[in-house]
């Protein structure tokens, strides 16, 4: 399922809305989910799962075609934590 | 860092702030994009959102586990894990705004 599909289904769903709201909707709740990991928050969905931010220190890393070391820094990346309900629902539970 | 939760009333308070819907049918909607999100992917299906991310589904073999307490071995189920991958646009975005 892309985004576009997502999109169809809850415009079929409702019929009441405009289908430019529609993308407005979906694209505002991703987008709030980055925004708010852009500013260190986490966003925590029941049900569903979390997403937070993580730190990732410093190290000497190497670059893999050269051997040559590089200094990579300290970063931050993003983090998805499955929730219970749906991970026992892939689990059929 | 501030480190403030974000909950489902976030978003759809984001939907009737952007949107103009009710707050009871933005919370709705809110709802109906998680369950449709989560029932593709209980299908098996990815979910794959540009510029956000993917979310696939994998599945895991059995093995052995062990308790990390006792050292008992315990045997691990065969199971079907959810992984999420993270877009470029989203790991640039959360590297920016998050450097010291």
């Amino acid at each position: 399922m892309i985004r576009s599909e997502l999109i169809q289904k809850i415009a079929d769903e409702n019929p009441h809305l405009y289908q430019r709201d529609v993308e407005k909707i979906v694209n505002t709740i991703f987008d709030e989910i980055t925004d708010a990991m852009a500013r260190g928050d986490r966003v925590e969905l029941r049900g569903f799962g979390a997403f937070s931010v993580k730190k990732r220190d410093g190290r000497t890393g190497r670059n893999p075609r050269t051997g040559e070391s590089v200094e990579v820094e300290e970063k931050h990346v993003p983090f998805f934590k499955t929730g219970k309900l749906l991970r026992d629902r892939l689990n059929g539970k | 860092m501030s480190e403030k939760t974000l909950t489902r009333m976030d978003l759809s308070e984001a939907i009737y702030r952007d949107v103009g819907l009710s707050r009871n049918d933005a919370s709705q909607l809110v709802e109906s994009v998680l369950q449709h999100m989560s029932d593709a992917l209980v299908r098996g299906e990815q979910v794959k959102i540009s510029s956000f991310g993917t979310f696939s589904v994998r599945d895991k073999a059995a093995r052995v586990g062990r308790n990390p307490k006792t050292g008992t071995e315990v045997p691990i189920e065969p199971r079907r894990v959810l992984t999420f991958r993270p877009s470029h646009l989203m790991k640039d975005r959360v590297a920016a705004g998050n450097k010291a």
